[in-house]
């Protein structure tokens, strides 16, 4: 049987789209350094799909990965080591690693993991508070949500009372939403800080708020293109100028990153040839995500010693190990930490590379670990039984 | 009500005080006319393909392969891509780590990491470290890097030539260093005067400055020439005695237009000077797939090269680097396809070889029309563009023009270059966005339009300066309001 290489009609012409939408279709030449402009309307129109809220394309900014966007806003708004950036503990250390790299304060705010890792607007009022009393200015609040590594999604009213905090506070909001399309729970949905903002009735003059997206997780996965943006909204020209400026010293993040950008807002629709094929794959992706996150949750839950939150969104597991005193005496004598010790055992055990929860930031004397997702299904068992074994001589071993 | 924080007042002094002329107020104003209807001609960035040069064909197939592999399983894959290609992206993709969609490792693909070290061995004749070689997304953003690194404050120094491409000048400001200047000079086909260096240095010194680096951009830009062996091996011994570390901007090392001086690299020419200088100077050497006769800027690919920087701070770097967990994966492989090229015999090579041919003497032949044109005005002084993508003409201003600039607010090669481009869609770069003696003008322009459009480009741009001259030089006669 013949195979004859097939291209729906739909990519064709979408990719003729693009092609015309970069000047003398050069897909090898320096872009525009916020991103092409055709790109950047297809991405202000999924977004205004998304959350039914206008979304401006001079107010995007593509980066290589999200990961430079993130660079970007903390070189903008720190000043030096008085300028405080509210972090969620625990967090992704991209945040902690940017803020020292740019000499500001991390001014962590803890999430609650008896509540599911719940984000308490009183908990945000008391740090700011104190980090005032220290002398700090504190200029922006990061919050990921979905969370990582914590895999919690907001509420929404918890997010209207973000929203109401950064707003009474004079403070940038930094969404951290590359997770939005990875949601596991049926009774949470994403929702962006824009669009929450926005039907509270707070427009640009009331909030400034900053969307990073990415095409590394989803259900795409794409991490390797670096393909990413920021939605920069709530302040002046003259500060997209400032942000221009910057963006215009590296000429423009990479071409094929900005296409698979575009792309992943602007999926095909329903009529279109690859309709059926692509929510086939994404289906099948995201169930897929979402039974690993169960086996695993379960899994660790099964443990001695361990709770592990449900993962209702993102791709980690984040579970507290209550590790036994002669283990953690142990750890100290090894000079190392605790939950490292604990996961370099793992690793020289098993192959299995878990990252310590120290990474992350915990409540000090609590242990975690976060584990992703995503080794596939069929290879999960023998990962559990690894581990589970691993884990009963280890706590064996330590025993008190 | 507090200042917020995105409030201009609340920004980060160092950003406001960052300066990239290549997309500034010229561009922006050409953009502007542009989005007006007028036809504007872009030479104020070396971005080869918006100008109409066509990518290399063979890369463009491996990497499409790549892309999208389920095009390998075809068994027709062979009716529309040559069997090297197929094979290649095949070698790619097995050094990939599950493909272009997946993080690499944050220093690059060992496996390409490894070619590049291949090339440099071959290029030079000594042996390179591949766990030394930093991939990255362009390689300013690996200048940044280590500026970064280098910058601890205001109180620390770089060398930078002037006229400079204006990344260095950015950078060195968004850290919060001192960028010291050290002037080519023009009169010498911008060559670099040893003395020049010291004296810099002095006087950097004597304000309180620990000079810690020195850039080199070689062949030049904004200015083009090629710096020949002996020149290479007094800066070396410069930084060798003054305890600089050197940073060797070599992104158009294939762009060479004359035959006195081929490009020898900052490394060959450090190793072949032999112990201490070849042991003891800190070398770190920045590379491209943007330039040469590849011009793959939107790819943003890039490298960058360690030699003799202890592994503590190569440690640090690393850790740095993986912050961003990696550089894009396609633009590696763009890497790997540039030092690792195709050999006589593999059935793209004559295609290959006729591209690359064919780019490199249509650009030199450029370069001579352009420094040629340049040079047929009174008024414009224009060295030979040795190397690199820019011509970089001195325009002598009259007075009166210099008037008409300080009263329209502007400076005066800003000035001139905006009257040209609203004259003729000419969008270049004044030379003040790179640096100039007082009171000299320059403005750069790239050699990349089409070579059946120069000609009518230069004309278009004498019929302006003859214009401008008989408006504001004295000399003729009376004068225009």
């Amino acid at each position: 049987m013949v195979k004859v290489m097939v291209w729906h009609a739909d990519a064709i012409e979408r990719a003729w789209q693009i092609l015309d939408q970069i000047p003398g279709r050069a897909t090898g030449a320096y872009s525009h350094s916020q991103g092409i402009k055709g790109l950047r309307d297809t991405i202000a129109a999924g977004i205004e799909a998304r959350d039914g809220f206008p979304a401006d394309p001079n107010d995007i900014f593509l980066t290589d990965g999200a990961s430079p966007a993130v660079h970007m806003m903390m070189q903008l708004l720190i000043r030096s080591e008085k300028d405080g950036i509210l972090c969620p503990i625990p967090q992704y250390p991209l945040y902690s690693a940017s803020i020292a790299l740019h000499g500001g304060t991390l001014v962590p705010y803890y999430l609650d993991e008896a509540t599911g890792w719940g984000l308490e607007v009183s908990e945000l009022k008391k740090q700011l508070a104190d980090t005032k009393s220290k002398g700090i200015t504190p200029r922006a609040v990061v919050v990921i949500n979905p969370g990582n590594p914590t895999g919690q999604v907001l509420a929404e009213d918890n997010q209207r009372g973000i929203v109401e905090f950064c707003k009474q506070e004079g403070l940038i909001l930094l969404a951290d939403e590359v997770y939005q399309e990875n949601v596991y729970v049926p009774e949470k949905k994403f929702h962006s800080f824009k669009k929450v903002a926005r039907s509270m009735g707070y427009g640009e003059k009331d909030i400034s708020i900053v969307s990073f997206q990415s095409v590394s997780k989803g259900y795409y996965g794409e991490c390797g293109k670096r393909g990413g943006y920021m939605e920069v909204t709530g302040f002046g020209p003259e500060i997209r100028e400032q942000i221009y400026k910057v963006a215009s010293v590296n000429l423009c993040s990479n071409i094929s990153g900005q296409i698979l950008a575009s792309l992943v807002m602007s999926p095909p629709k329903v009529g279109d040839e690859s309709y059926e094929s692509y929510y086939a794959e994404k289906d099948g992706i995201l169930s897929s995500l979402m039974r690993r996150a169960k086996t695993l949750e379960d899994a660790f839950n099964n443990l001695e010693g361990v709770t592990c939150n449900k993962a209702e969104g993102a791709m980690y597991l984040f579970p507290c190990i209550r590790l036994p005193e002669k283990a953690i005496k142990a750890a100290e004598a090894a000079k190392t930490a605790p939950d490292n010790f604990y996961c370099r055992r793992l690793l020289n055990a098993t192959g299995i590379v878990f990252v310590p929860g120290s990474g992350f930031g915990q409540v000090p004397g609590t242990w975690h670990f976060r584990c992703t997702i995503l080794p596939q299904e069929d290879k999960i068992p023998a990962v559990v039984s690894r581990l589970t074994e691993f884990h009963k001589s280890f706590m064996e071993e330590f025993r008190n | 009500m507090a200042p917020r924080a995105l409030d201009y007042e609340s920004l980060n002094e160092n950003v406001k005080k960052v300066q990239y002329a290549v997309r500034g107020e010229l561009y922006l104003r050409a953009s502007e006319l542009q989005k007006e209807g007028k036809k504007i001609i872009f030479t104020n960035v070396g971005n080869p393909h918006a100008l109409g040069q066509k990518p290399l064909t063979f890369p463009r197939q491996v990497v499409a392969l790549c892309q999208a592999p389920f095009l390998l399983d075809d068994p027709n894959v062979g009716l529309l891509f040559p069997a090297d290609a197929i094979a290649k992206a095949k070698h790619y993709l097995a050094l990939t780590a599950g493909g272009l969609g997946a993080y690499s490792d944050s220093r690059g693909m060992p496996g390409v990491r490894k070619e590049v070290a291949d090339f440099i061995e071959r290029r030079d004749g000594y042996p390179s470290d591949p766990e030394l070689i930093f991939l990255t997304d362009g390689a300013s953003k690996g200048v940044m890097q280590i500026l970064n690194t280098i910058i601890r404050g205001e109180s620390d120094g770089v060398l930078v030539p002037v006229p400079q491409y204006p990344l260095y000048s950015a950078a060195i400001s968004l850290f919060g260093g001192s960028l010291v200047p050290y002037y080519l000079e023009e009169t010498e086909n911008w060559g670099l005067d040893v003395n020049n260096l010291r004296q810099s240095v002095a006087q950097a010194r004597y304000k309180g400055i620990t000079v810690k680096a020195m850039v080199i951009i070689n062949p030049g830009n904004p200015t083009g020439q090629c710096l020949s062996e002996s020149n290479l091996r007094e800066i070396l011994r410069f930084c060798y005695q003054e305890n600089l570390a050197l940073l060797g901007d070599e992104v158009y090392q294939q762009n060479i237009y004359q035959d006195e001086r081929p490009f020898i690299s900052a490394r060959k020419v450090m190793m072949g000077m032999g112990p201490p200088i070849s042991k003891e100077v800190q070398l770190v050497s920045f590379h491209t797939v943007s330039k040469g006769y590849w011009g793959e800027c939107g790819q943003r690919g890039g490298y960058f090269e360690m030699t003799n920087i202890p592994p503590k701070t190569v440690d640090e770097i690393y850790k740095v680097a993986s912050v961003s967990l990696s550089p894009n994966v396609p633009a590696q492989i763009f890497m790997g396809l540039m030092v690792n090229p195709l050999k006589p015999g593999d059935i793209s090579y004559e295609q290959f070889i006729r591209e690359s041919k064919g780019v490199l003497e249509s650009l030199r032949r450029r370069a001579r029309m352009m420094t040629d044109g340049f040079n047929s005005c009174k008024n414009v002084i224009c060295n030979f563009t040795e190397g690199a993508m820019y011509s970089f003409p001195q325009i002598q201003l009259p007075p009166k023009a210099i008037e008409a600039a300080k009263r329209a607010g502007k400076v005066p090669d800003v000035f001139y270059c905006l009257k040209l481009l609203e004259a003729t869609g000419i969008s270049t770069v004044p030379g003040s966005g790179f640096g100039q003696k007082d009171g000299v003008f320059h403005l750069r322009t790239t050699i990349l339009p089409a070579e059946e459009e120069m000609p009518e480009i230069m004309d278009s741009f004498k019929k302006f300066n003859n214009e401008f001259m008989e408006q504001y030089d004295d000399r003729s006669g009376y004068s225009r309001m």
